[in-house]
């Protein structure tokens, strides 16, 4: 069978540019899936970036929320109901807003602010500079060097500026595993400062952390959350929900499945019309083969083979044209939001072999029903 | 008399449906044997071709038996025919149907590698049978840099490379002019022909007619007369 595959291998890809054409099709589909699909898992991943720097294992909420920069304050006491709940190891407040922040510049730029708790600082940021419990001096904050940093005028330990009338003071420079979506920089200081400085609501929790004591009490502890009229989600359960948020309630999910879709369909209409174009152009050749002896399935195999390996091959150099893009745009546009998955490779290969399969069915039944009394007929 | 290598017994073919039935071939019986050049003859529509098709192995008649080397052909299923055909017979197509994007070796050694012989070996023994044609430094040129005239000996390199035992060569000099016809006719007559193949011929070109042992003619899907040919 590898010699009849060889044919079928220089068949295909000294017929040059028909070659090309195919090869451009899949390259072009599959660069397009891989782009789209990856900007979206950028976003998702950005738009979950507070839980994952965060790193609790539950969050409890209000109930309404579905995206952790909308968080709606749950009152105070709710802290203490948690922290009675059987199975909770510890629980802590988590304070979440926007505030102005007034450069030396003069000029206003608007930062997430991180209030952690006072007693824990349980989920604080791993520190590049500076030491974590200069944060409790006074007017401590800790800025997040990410993407967003450069907007802050890239603050060095010591550097202060203005928030809310407020004078506050850069004490660490920490690091965190993903920066937010929405393109704000981002200050940890301590959950009381942080109510003191930015203009509060009746309540000011916006999330309580918690940790069970084992993973069987996380069922019990949501249970009991739930009956006080609140939210209680694990790290992944959150991530999901803003996951589902961005997907289907924001028209993103939908855009993106769209355009998927559509570099989809491109890639099958002009593989499907080259290779059917291929395959025409070749049909009195493959009756001949099929008078002198070649049998259907052989042929198949011949069709299968040069499909898949112009789909394989496009699938790689699109992935390939992908990945440079990305790694080509992260270096330059810093905040650019744009992950590669196993999920998107995955996705994108299925595609490939969809518009592989098509195309050789649309060549197979063509070439099984060629006749060799047709290549007499002439 | 030698050995028959094909015989056809009361071959019938129709075209259609009922009302509309066209007969191609009617009652068509006669035998063609090893170390002879037979050629079938007749005017265009008289039935010739589908009879070479029904004879070997490619288009199913509607009634009679072709029997190949003691085999009752029309009784296998299609592996075995499309088997019968890689092993047993060597075709040589009007338009030749060689691959333009494969080189002249390459299509010369097909029937070969359906065959699942060894790529090496079948280039190698591609190679001899484009010396046996004297095309041996044409080999890794496409057929498209060929003539019309080289070509058909490309053809007929690859109806020969498997050494089958029948040779089908349909109009083999109808896109070839005078002089290369006769040439490629009388080279097949004088290196091809051997007393262990049967080559036949459907042609209606009466400028080859002198190479044939024996001449079938046709007309309306019947065989109205068989002649001695030219040959010697």
């Amino acid at each position: 069978m590898t010699g009849i595959l060889k044919i079928a291998y220089k068949l295909l890809v000294n017929d040059r540019g028909k070659f090309a054409a195919l090869l451009v099709g899949i390259t072009f589909a599959v660069f397009l899936i891989v782009q789209l699909t990856s900007v979206f898992s950028g976003i998702l991943t950005k738009a979950s970036a507070t839980i994952i720097n965060v790193g609790a294992r539950i969050w409890v909420m209000d109930p309404a929320v579905n995206n952790p920069l909308n968080s709606i304050q749950v009152p105070d006491y709710l802290l203490d109901q948690v922290r009675s709940i059987k199975g909770v190891k510890y629980a802590v407040p988590l304070y979440s807003g926007v505030a102005l922040v007034k450069l030396n510049n003069g000029t206003y730029q608007p930062s997430t602010i991180l209030g952690l708790d006072d007693a824990s600082l349980v989920g604080r940021p791993e520190l590049i500079e500076g030491n974590i419990d200069d944060i409790f001096a006074d007017n401590g904050f800790v800025v997040v060097k990410d993407s967003e940093y450069p907007k802050l005028a890239s603050p060095k330990i010591g550097t202060t500026f203005e928030i809310n009338d407020h004078r506050a003071v850069i004490v660490g420079i920490a690091k965190v595993p993903s920066s937010t979506l929405f393109g704000i920089p981002t200050l940890y200081t301590t959950f009381t400062r942080a109510i003191q400085y930015i203009p509060s609501t009746r309540f000011t929790i916006a999330y309580i952390l918690v940790e069970p004591k084992s993973e069987q009490d996380i069922a019990y502890i949501k249970e009991e959350v739930a009956k006080a009229g609140y939210l209680a989600l694990t790290d992944q359960e959150f991530q999901r929900r803003i996951s589902d948020y961005y997907k289907y309630q924001t028209g993103i999910g939908t855009n993106i499945l769209i355009m998927t879709l559509t570099s989809f369909l491109v890639g099958l209409s002009i593989c499907g019309q080259t290779f059917y174009t291929f395959v025409l152009e070749n049909l009195a050749k493959f009756g001949a083969l099929k008078a002198i002896g070649a049998k259907s399935y052989e042929l198949i195999a011949m069709i299968l083979f040069q499909t898949l390996f112009t789909g394989l091959t496009g699938y790689g150099l699109g992935v390939g044209l992908s990945s440079l893009l990305i790694a080509f745009a992260k270096q330059r546009v810093p905040n650019y939001a744009a992950d590669i998955t196993y999920f998107n490779l995955g996705l994108a290969f299925v595609l490939v072999l969809i518009i592989s399969g098509v195309s050789s069915f649309i060549a197979v039944r063509k070439v099984i029903r060629v006749e060799p009394f047709d290549i007499f007929r002439g | 008399m030698p050995d028959a290598a094909v015989q056809a017994i009361d071959l019938v073919k129709w075209f259609g449906e009922e009302d509309i039935r066209t007969f191609a071939v009617r009652d068509v019986s006669f035998e063609a044997y090893y170390g002879e050049m037979l050629y079938i003859t007749g005017p265009s529509g008289s039935g010739k071709t589908t009879l070479l098709s029904m004879i070997s192995g490619i288009l199913r008649p509607n009634s009679g038996t072709v029997i190949v080397e003691g085999k009752d052909i029309w009784k296998m299923d299609s592996n075995q025919l499309a088997d019968f055909r890689l092993h047993t017979v060597g075709f040589v197509f009007q338009d030749y149907h060689l691959f333009p994007k494969l080189t002249t070796l390459e299509n010369v050694a097909l029937p070969l590698i359906l065959k699942r012989q060894d790529w090496d070996e079948s280039m190698e023994a591609a190679m001899q049978y484009l010396e046996v044609v004297g095309l041996q430094d044409r080999a890794s040129l496409t057929p498209l840099k060929l003539s019309g005239g080289e070509q058909q000996r490309v053809a007929v390199a690859r109806a020969i490379v498997s050494s089958p035992d029948l040779l089908i060569f349909d109009e083999p000099t109808a896109s070839l002019d005078g002089a290369t016809g006769r040439n490629i006719i009388s080279f097949i007559r004088a290196n091809i022909l051997n007393e262990k193949r049967c080559i036949i011929i459907v042609s209606h070109d009466a400028r080859i007619f002198e190479f044939a042992d024996r001449n079938i003619k046709m007309e309306d899907g019947r065989v109205v007369e068989i002649v001695n040919g030219g040959a010697e």
